[in-house]
């Protein structure tokens, strides 16, 4: 490096900017200078989400209306809060504002909960997965251009469930799983897409959601009879209802809100808790796919047949974890740092354990051997040549890896339409129609599907 | 039979030779169970009793972890009158039972499969997909 007075630096002369930290590792003098910050998975995650506070919080690509939903939330009980209970505290007692808070609470907490709260992603199949599979398909002896059709049938509990193939995510969807094209991830036991929430609805995140759904419908259904009890109070004397609502602006608006909301929000969560009762999925109802319509005698297969388990199973089961690893690091740094000297390998491996996994055995192994998930940032690469991955990948954001290429930018080419829908759902909802949206919450995810595939329209016929 | 290896030798040999994937058995519904059949690329180098014993066992802890039992249902109601925040501070059962996972496949490697070039993959890390199986190629063996 050049020394310069720092007077006379010359713009020009400077080498490309980067911080150099004292070197920890003798045995790195001989690799990149650059400190290869190490890179967490959610920052290559090939789905439509976003992901906050380093990876902890994670959300679908559009938030649809939360922010909404967030808003009419905090004004309503924001107005209640100042309008009405001052009056109540003194005329009735002060439970009222007890109650309220502890709703409001509950409401809010699971609202984030449900919208911040990984729905139960499941992570794309790894490439050596994908060839495994494509394997099996091959063999069964179709010799016809067009590809045998990708169904796989297991019988459960007497029924006989397909399995569908996900062309996105290169595996076979395991049962009640679905593919929603919003967020562009396969979500086991999916639900819906949930604009209000902005996110998917799915195993891990149901409780929540349900949880939500109720508590608002009480908080809703209380602020309307504080409201009420407020108003009728005032209106007391002879004075009527509108020298009342003079007095107490606040308490029109909260009326209005929730007059149309308690109805849609109470007919939600009674149809939520038909569907935990019986231990169904929007997916399936809307579907019909438990219901004999095709007139065999089909019955759910995943119901446990008493009410009360279902309820237990669906609400208070074991919390399944998250399968995506957001704050986990990639072991392509890893890799790459290590170049091919394999004498340096057990020093970088024992010193960089915490990096790569908490297994020893495999930490040793797995940086001699290239790793799975090097081969999916990287060209089927030798380590040797791991050095130029991490130098396109800063530069390709969000396109990773050549092998994922194809599907971001089917999935680019497929945003518009998927834009167009969530747009036209929360243009076309009304707070009168809210309970509507939510049933039918995404056309596209009937379709199984995603438009990587051109043998897309020739499988609709197939559910 | 194979003469044992250390793992560093397995380090300076190991290429892959092959994977092996062992897919999910869906028979009793969503629960996680993997299936038991002994795949033919396996033959030569373990024993199928010794394997379907290790996947046996690794059924059982997930159906433990999985379990609709009493101690599922408090540490449910309980989360649920707290609006879920004790997730945030709390390790799950669920998790606790991983990390058993964990360790008993780290044994079972230690013990069984790094000797026989083999290396089971912990399928958390597949997104309880599959069970990964690593065949390495054994060099001196060719010799």
């Amino acid at each position: 490096m050049k020394n310069c007075e720092y007077q006379q630096i010359d713009p020009q002369a400077l080498p490309t900017p980067t911080p150099t930290p004292p070197p920890h590792h003798g045995s790195e003098g001989d690799k990149k200078e650059e400190p290869r910050r190490p890179r967490r998975k959610w920052e290559v995650f090939p789905g439509k989400n976003r992901f906050f506070c380093g990876g902890r919080i994670i959300v679908a690509r559009q938030s649809g209306v939360l922010p909404l939903t967030l808003g009419l939330i905090l004004v309503t009980s924001g107005l209640f809060f100042i309008f009405d209970c001052p009056f109540l505290v003194k005329h009735l007692t002060s439970c009222i504002p007890v109650i309220g808070g502890v709703l409001f609470v509950f409401v809010v907490i699971t609202l984030l909960q449900t919208s911040f709260t990984d729905p139960g992603i499941l992570p794309r199949a790894t490439p050596d997965e994908a060839a495994d599979i494509e394997k099996q398909i091959d063999n069964t002896g179709n010799t016809s251009y067009r590809p045998p059709p990708r169904t796989k049938e297991v019988v459960i509990n007497q029924q006989v469930v397909k399995l569908k193939y996900c062309f996105t995510c290169k595996m076979f969807r395991p049962p009640r799983t679905s593919h929603c094209s919003l967020c562009d991830n396969c979500v086991e036991r999916f639900d819906h897409h949930c604009p209000w929430v902005g996110n998917c609805v799915g195993k891990r995140n149901y409780r929540f959601f349900y949880t939500f759904i109720v508590s608002l419908s009480f908080l809703t259904a209380f602020i309307f009879g504080c409201v009420t009890t407020h108003l009728a109070l005032r209106a007391q004397g002879g004075k009527g209802l509108v020298f009342a609502l003079q007095e107490s602006p606040g308490s029109a608006v909260e009326l209005v809100i929730c007059f149309f909301s308690v109805w849609s929000i109470l007919g939600l969560s009674g149809f939520h808790t038909y569907l935990v009762s019986s231990n169904l999925t929007t997916n399936e109802d809307i579907k019909g796919s438990w219901s004999g319509k095709s007139g065999e005698d089909v019955t759910n297969p995943y119901s446990h047949r008493n009410i009360f388990i279902n309820c237990c199973s669906v609400l208070c089961g074991p919390m399944p974890p998250s399968l995506i690893d957001r704050r986990g690091f990639l072991p392509a740094d890893e890799s790459a740092q290590t170049g091919g000297a394999d004498i340096e390998v057990p020093a970088l491996a024992t010193k960089s354990e915490i990096n790569v996994c908490t297994q020893g055995t495999k930490g040793l192994l797995e940086s001699a051997t290239l790793p799975p998930l090097l081969s999916t940032s990287c060209p089927q690469g030798k380590p040797q040549t791991a050095h130029t991955c991490p130098d396109s990948s800063p530069a390709v954001n969000s396109d990773p890896s050549p092998e994922l290429s194809v599907s971001c930018g089917a999935r680019h080419a497929a945003s518009s339409p998927g834009d167009a829908s969530p747009s036209r759902h929360s243009k076309a909802c009304s707070k009168k129609s809210k309970r509507a949206a939510l049933h039918i919450p995404n056309p596209a995810f009937d379709i199984p599907v995603s438009p990587t595939s051109p043998d897309a329209a020739s499988f609709a016929p197939l559910h | 039979m194979a003469e044992t290896h250390s793992l560093q030798d397995m380090r300076q040999q190991a290429a892959i030779a092959a994977k092996v994937f062992l897919q999910r058995d869906y028979t009793n519904g969503t629960v996680c169970q993997f299936q038991t059949k002994f795949p033919s690329e396996l033959e030569t180098r373990i024993d199928k009793q010794q394997f379907e014993e290790t996947v046996r066992t690794l059924n059982n802890l997930y159906a433990e972890a999985e379990k609709l039992g009493s101690q599922s249902y408090i540490e449910g109601c309980l989360a649920c009158l707290t609006a879920y925040t004790i997730f945030l501070c709390m390790e799950t059962h669920y998790e606790k039972v991983l990390k058993k996972i964990a360790k008993y496949i780290q044994e079972q490697n230690d013990k069984i499969y790094a000797p026989r070039g083999l290396l089971l993959t912990d399928p958390i890390e597949r997104g309880l997909r599959v069970i990964e199986v690593t065949i390495f190629e054994d060099r001196s063996l060719t010799r």
